[in-house]
């Protein structure tokens, strides 16, 4: 063997990999003429982010000979024209994603089912007239709101394209996994076995994981999660303004008991998602349509949060910042008004952070809530997941073009190191501002209040914030 | 890779052309298991990959001009001489080539074997056989379009021989890629100082530095046994990270490419015609 790689034994100084090997219930040896199904890759998960995963390898060239397979529990989804009425889970969706979505051929159908482009972005504080405005000079969009329903219709045409490579199995349940020992032992089945809620077996070199934010496939991989429940549930419905307007902004309060959201659907739509206490939720839930109606209204027009030395402060500290820099604070805008909510449309649910420690292990990624799970006043979530799909096809298609094992770790780890490194940093950031802004006291508000107009005055900060959550 | 052409002590002349020895073959034996350890003892070897396969499959490519990008290799018969347990058989099955394996050491070709039986693709393209080069000659005249020799001519003690029979077997104007080891006084203290006797990784007289190879007298003998060198470029293995890189300077590792005459070309004693080159790291030999 050559001389410079027989100096040493090749072990990385860094991240070992013995560790990532498990010794889990052994791969039963089965004779060559009973062995099951062998994929190439089997994602375990067809929302958004697992049909996103699945349509990009079955798109790329360098997968045109491979087997995947997508596992559903649900049902197949698909229309060809949207319902009048709107759902009431949307998504914003950050250029970014808007971008992947094209490589991989769905923006073009979201745009001709439903979708809503916003311009501008305002965020305050329910404690004081602190605000900021997120805006593009040119004009060109921010983000878009759209239905999950609409993405899903969208992924699950492009599916169809390529369905003599991605094999789709809906209302299947996967129940259990079987992982191979490591690498080198040679006896028995090197992959992964997945077995289906119908007792139907699956053979895969590749497992990944999509399967959300209580993933089976990460209990069963035995890998660590950091959770926390927060005290919190969202209350989404889809709500009609008193008046028709252009309706492209996104309207963000922070209130103490969490922050209350409008996303544009159409000029006389709007969707909802109010965090708020779980008590509080479920009031919001269960009241009549008016009330309802009155409290929205009420929180992002009602001052009653304010506080006079807060009020003070905060005016202060907005002429200090007007004699330094005139253009600095901006107008701020009233919301629409609503004057009805969609009947049947109401729900609630729980929120909570996630974070895996690992986001791989021998032949198995995660992607999307089942590695990360983030609360939604930052609108992040699915736009993270769609980061790991990009990110992860990249490093698939240049293992597959070099002949690799696609369950190897190596590439697998480069995936994990890159989107740890985006991830975490928003995950900590989304955390902090939670906790920031779910208190009275005065010291934190004047805190943030400062933050938040010192931020808005300030080009430069404000764009980076504003082109990270725009990946 | 590893593979043990071992005909005489003596250098250069050679009169037995197939005895291997045993007492290599059993060095070999004890560390058969480890070739699919990742992270074991030829975990160098596994990351060599990640430039050797690239290397393989962009010069073939480059050569070609109906190809799939799904399936790069696929048509093309490929030779790998010393094929160990199978580490870049299997990539270059991957990619659709028709591969045959072979090595003397019967145990690594039951772990090659082994190995790819989990895998009906490869299982089909790739054949091993416990063989040596000569062994084949004879029944695989012209037969193959590529050879590969990676980190085997180093243990080959007659060159020539090798080279001769490499030829035989390969097509007309077909490709033959080798991997080594240069003979300097850099890979000596490398190679040999601290990997053997420092270190102790490599067990003590696995490698001799007098059969290390200069890349002068590789493409030399390539260029008087019918073989026109078309690149040649220098190799670097980063221990921290575990991964290879190409480098200008071919004092340690080195990959070459060369290709055979054309059947016109091979009566009228010249080179084939200059092909497009991918990297050009070094000067090439002249032609004849």
């Amino acid at each position: 063997s050559s001389a410079a790689m027989a100096a040493l034994r090749g072990r990385t100084l860094l991240a070992p990999l013995g560790a990532r090997l498990r010794a889990g219930p052994r791969a039963p040896l089965r004779s060559a003429a009973y062995a099951p199904p062998l994929y190439d890759v089997v994602v375990s998960g067809g929302g958004m982010v697992g049909s996103a995963m699945a349509a990009v390898l079955g798109h790329d060239i360098h997968f045109h000979d491979k087997k995947i397979a997508l596992l559903e529990a649900g049902p197949r989804k698909e229309y060809d024209h949207m319902p009048d009425s709107y759902s009431n889970r949307v998504s914003s969706i950050s250029p970014g994603s808007a971008t992947f979505l094209s490589s991989c051929g769905a923006w073009d159908r979201v745009c001709s089912l439903r979708l809503k482009p916003f311009r501008r972005m305002q965020v305050w504080d329910a404690c004081s007239e602190a605000m900021i405005v997120f805006e593009k000079d040119d004009l060109d969009d921010m983000g878009y709101i759209v239905e999950n329903d609409v993405i899903m219709s969208a992924l699950t045409k492009q599916l169809d394209a390529v369905a003599d490579r991605v094999e789709v199995f809906y209302r299947s349940k996967a129940v259990g996994y079987t992982w191979p020992l490591s690498s080198h032992s040679c006896d028995t089945s090197p992959w992964v076995q997945v077995e289906l809620a119908d007792g139907r077996r699956l053979q895969t070199k590749l497992l990944i994981g999509a399967d959300g934010h209580n993933s089976v496939v990460r209990k069963e991989a035995e890998i660590k999660n950091i959770e926390h429940q927060y005290d919190q549930s969202a209350v989404v419905a889809t709500l009609h303004l008193s008046e028709a307007t252009d309706n492209n902004v996104a309207w963000q309060r922070f209130l103490p008991t969490g922050p209350i959201a409008l996303l544009p659907l159409s000029d006389t739509a709007s969707s909802l998602v109010w965090s708020t206490s779980h008590d509080h939720a479920s009031e919001l839930v269960t009241m009549d349509e008016e009330s309802f109606v009155d409290s929205i209204n009420s929180a992002f027009w009602s001052n009653i949060n304010h506080s006079d030395f807060i009020d003070t402060a905060g005016a202060m500290f907005r002429s200090v910042i007007s004699l330094l820099k005139p253009s600095g604070t901006a107008v701020r805008q009233l919301p629409p008004s609503v004057a009805k909510v969609d009947p049947e449309s109401r729900a609630m649910f729980p929120l909570g952070m996630g974070h895996a420690t690992e986001y791989v292990q021998h032949r198995v990624a995660l992607i999307g809530d089942a590695a990360h799970r983030v609360h939604p006043l930052a609108g992040q979530g699915v736009n993270l997941g769609f980061g790991d799909v990009a990110c992860l096809a990249r490093h698939l298609s240049a293992a597959a073009f070099n002949g690799s094992d696609l369950g190897s770790l190596k590439h697998l780890l480069k995936f994990e190191t890159e989107r740890q490194r985006h991830n975490v940093s928003l995950l900590a950031a989304t955390d902090v501002l939670k906790r920031l802004y779910s208190t009275t006291l005065a010291p934190l508000v004047l805190l943030r209040t400062w933050g938040l107009q010192a931020t808005n005055a300030l080009p430069p900060v404000k764009v980076r914030m504003r082109a990270f959550c725009s990946k | 890779q590893l593979s043990l052409f071992r005909f005489t002590v003596k250098r250069p002349f050679s009169t037995s052309h197939s005895s291997v020895d045993s007492k290599e073959i059993k060095k070999f034996q004890l560390l058969a298991h480890k070739w699919w350890d990742e992270e074991g003892e030829y975990a160098a070897l596994h990351s060599m990959n990640d430039i050797r396969v690239p290397f393989i499959r962009d010069t073939l490519l480059s050569m070609s001009s109906n190809y799939h990008l799904g399936n790069p290799l696929s048509g093309i018969k490929i030779l790998d001489v010393g094929c160990g347990g199978g580490l870049l058989c299997e990539p270059l099955g991957r990619l659709g080539a028709s591969v045959t394996g072979i090595d003397p050491v019967e145990d690594n070709i039951r772990t090659a074997d082994q190995h790819k039986s989990f895998d009906p693709v490869l299982a089909k393209r790739i054949q091993y056989k416990s063989s040596s080069l000569e062994e084949i000659v004879g029944e695989s005249m012209e037969t193959f379009d590529v050879i590969v020799a990676s980190e085997v001519v180093e243990h080959v003690a007659d060159l020539e021989t090798f080279i001769k029979c490499c030829s035989q077997v390969l097509k007309p104007e077909g490709s033959l890629f080798i991997t080594t080891i240069n003979k300097t006084q850099l890979s000596y203290v490398l190679g040999i100082v601290v990997a053997e006797k420092i270190m102790g990784i490599v067990p003590e007289g696995t490698h001799e530095w007098e059969k290390f190879v200069p890349p002068e007298e590789l493409e030399c003998l390539l260029e008087s046994n019918g073989f026109s060198v078309k690149t040649v470029s220098g190799m670097l293995y980063n221990p921290l990270l575990g991964s290879w890189s190409w480098m200008e300077s071919t004092s340690l590792n080195y990959a070459v490419h060369a290709v055979k005459a054309g059947a016109w070309a091979q009566s009228h004693t010249t080179d084939t015609p200059p092909e497009t080159d991918i990297q050009q790291h070094s000067a090439t030999a002249g032609t004849a």
